[in-house]
C-alpha cells in the first residue's frame, strides 16, 4: 500500500467526518426539538414524538437511508445524495438523541421545575436556564455514547454512492490485495476519530461533576 | 363546616383570597371548600397531620397545583388558567420549599440573580446589587461565589429564602422549610423567618414549628382531611383548642401523654 492509497483513505476519512458533522448537527437541533416536544405534556406531540423515536428506533438505518435515497426517488423525489443523507442521519440521530435527551430532562428532580416555576421564569428561561444544563450532564455519557456509534455508522453512506473511509478501504484493498494492512489501517483512523470524543466526554464528564458538587 | 366562613367578606387590606376552593387528585378530594383571606402583613401557620392538604393548599396559590372549583385572588389578580395571570401571580408570591430546590449547577450568587434577570428584566448590575444585599441579609453574603452542594442544610434554606426575596414578593409561602434540616440548623432558619416577620412580610407558613408559630404568627389554622378545622390566633388556638382533632394533634405534636 503505496502513498496514493493512503491518501485515497485520508480522502475517504474526509468524507466519513462530513457526514458525522452533518448527523450531529442535524441530529442534534432536531433531537432537541424532539426531546422538548416529547417532554412538553401535551399529549399530540408527545404522542406524535413517540411514534418518530419507536419508528427510527425500530428499523435499521441501512434502510432508513435506503427509503431517503431510492424510495423517494422512485415517488418522483429525487435528492443529493448528500441531501439524502443528511436527511436520513438527521432523522436517524434526532430520534435517538431525543429520546436520550428525554430520558435526561425527565431525571432532572421535579423540585427543579417547581422553583423555576414558583420564580415565575418561563418556559424558555426554565429548560434554558435550569433544567438543559443539568439535563446535558445527565445525559452526556449516552449521548458521547451514541455520537461514537454514529460515526461509525456513516460508512453505511457507501449504498449510496458516497465514497467515505469504509468503502474507500474496500476500493484499495480490492486494488492492492492487503486486506488485513488495509482495514488494519482504516480501523486505526476511526479510533483516532472516536477516542478523542470519548475522552473529551469522560473530560467534560469530570468537570461538571465538580461544577455540581 | 369550616371556622373560616366568616372570610366569606374578605377585608378590603386582602393580599390573599382563596373562596371556596376544592380540589381533587381523580376521586380523592385533596382541598374541601378552601376559604381563607390573609390581609396584608398577616403571618399565617398552617399545621395538621401529614397527607391534610397544607401543602397542596399553599401550592395552589402560586398555581404549582390546579384546583377544580373556587377562586383565589392574590393583591387583586384572580389567578385562571392562562400563563399571563399565573405569571402576574407568581411575580408576587415567593416561595421556599421543603428540599430548598436551589439550581445545583450555579453558584449561590447566580442563584438569586437568575429570576430577577429573566423574569423582571433587571440588568446584570441591578440583579447582583440585589443579590448580594440580600444574602447579606441572611447572613450569607461570604458564600456568593460557591455552588449550594458546598453549603450546609440551614445555609441551603437562607440562600433560598434570599433568592425568593429578590424577586421582591409582596408574599412569602414556605413549605415545611425546616423538616428536612438537621436539628442543630433548624433555629438560623427560623431566626431569618422572624426577621422578615418582623419586617412585615405577608407569610403563609406550613410548619410544626410551634415555637415561631406562637411567636410570630397572627392566626394558626389547623387542616385534616383537605379541609380547614379551626382557626384562631396562637395563644387561644394552643391554651384552648375547639376541636378534637385540634387537641390530639397538639397532644401529639408536642409530645404530650
Amino acid at each position: 500500500m503505496g502513498e496514493a492509497e493512503f491518501l485515497f483513505l485520508l480522502t475517504g476519512l474526509k468524507w466519513t467526518v462530513l457526514l458525522s458533522l452533518v448527523g450531529f448537527a442535524g441530529g442534534g437541533i432536531c433531537g432537541l426539538a424532539v426531546a422538548l416536544m416529547r417532554s412538553s405534556g401535551i399529549a399530540p406531540l408527545e404522542r406524535g414524538t413517540a411514534g418518530y423515536i419507536a419508528l427510527f428506533q425500530g428499523t435499521p438505518l441501512l434502510m432508513q437511508l435506503f427509503v431517503v435515497y431510492y424510495g423517494l426517488a422512485l415517488v418522483g423525489l429525487k435528492l443529493d445524495a448528500w441531501v439524502a443523507v443528511a436527511i436520513g442521519f438527521t432523522l436517524h440521530a434526532s430520534a435517538y438523541l431525543g429520546e436520550i435527551w428525554r430520558g435526561s430532562i425527565e431525571a432532572v428532580p421535579r423540585g427543579q421545575t417547581e422553583a423555576a416555576k414558583a420564580l415565575s421564569l418561563h418556559y424558555v428561561a426554565r429548560m434554558k436556564d435550569v433544567i438543559l444544563p443539568q439535563a446535558i450532564r445527565i445525559s452526556l455519557p449516552a449521548t458521547i455514547g451514541f455520537l461514537v456509534q454514529l460515526i461509525k455508522g456513516t460508512s453505511l453512506a457507501a449504498i449510496v454512492g458516497f465514497t467515505e473511509l469504509t468503502r474507500a478501504g474496500n476500493i484499495v484493498s480490492n486494488q492492492t490485495f492487503k486486506p488485513l494492512l488495509v482495514f488494519g489501517v482504516v480501523g486505526i483512523l476511526y479510533f483516532l476519530l472516536c477516542w478523542p470524543l470519548s475522552l473529551y466526554g469522560a473530560h467534560l464528564e469530570r468537570r461538571m461533576a465538580v461544577a455540581a458538587r | 363546616m369550616s371556622d373560616a366562613a366568616a372570610t366569606g367578606a374578605a377585608p378590603a387590606d386582602a393580599m390573599i383570597v382563596m373562596s371556596h376552593v376544592e380540589k381533587w387528585y381523580g376521586d380523592f378530594q385533596a382541598l374541601t371548600d378552601i376559604n381563607l383571606a390573609v390581609r396584608k402583613g398577616e403571618k399565617i401557620v398552617l399545621c395538621g397531620p401529614s397527607g391534610s392538604g397544607k401543602s397542596t393548599l399553599i401550592r395552589c396559590i402560586n398555581r404549582l397545583e390546579d384546583y377544580q372549583k373556587g377562586e383565589i385572588r392574590v393583591g387583586g389578580t384572580r389567578l385562571g388558567d392562562d400563563a399571563r395571570t399565573i405569571d402576574a401571580v407568581r411575580r408576587e408570591v415567593g416561595m421556599v420549599f421543603q428540599h430548598f430546590n436551589l439550581f445545583p449547577h450555579m453558584s449561590v450568587l447566580r442563584n438569586c440573580m437568575l429570576a430577577p434577570m429573566r423574569s423582571l428584566g433587571a440588568s446584570r448590575a441591578e440583579a447582583e446589587a440585589t443579590a448580594r444585599a440580600l444574602l447579606e441579609r441572611v447572613r450569607i453574603h461570604e458564600q456568593a461565589e460557591k455552588y449550594p452542594a458546598q453549603l450546609s442544610g440551614g445555609q441551603q434554606q437562607r440562600v433560598a429564602i434570599a433568592r425568593a426575596l429578590c424577586m421582591k414578593p409582596k408574599v412569602m409561602l414556605f413549605d415545611e422549610p425546616t423538616s428536612a434540616l438537621d436539628p442543630e440548623m433548624v433555629k438560623e432558619v427560623l431566626d431569618t423567618m422572624i426577621g422578615l416577620a418582623e419586617e412585615g412580610m405577608t407569610m403563609i407558613c406550613v410548619t410544626h414549628e410551634m415555637g415561631f408559630a406562637r411567636q410570630v404568627a397572627d392566626r394558626v389554622i389547623f387542616m385534616a382531611g383537605g379541609a380547614i378545622v379551626e382557626e384562631a390566633p396562637p395563644q387561644d388556638f394552643f391554651s384552648n383548642p375547639r376541636h378534637e382533632r385540634t387537641r390530639k394533634f397538639l397532644g401529639e405534636i408536642l409530645h404530650q401523654p
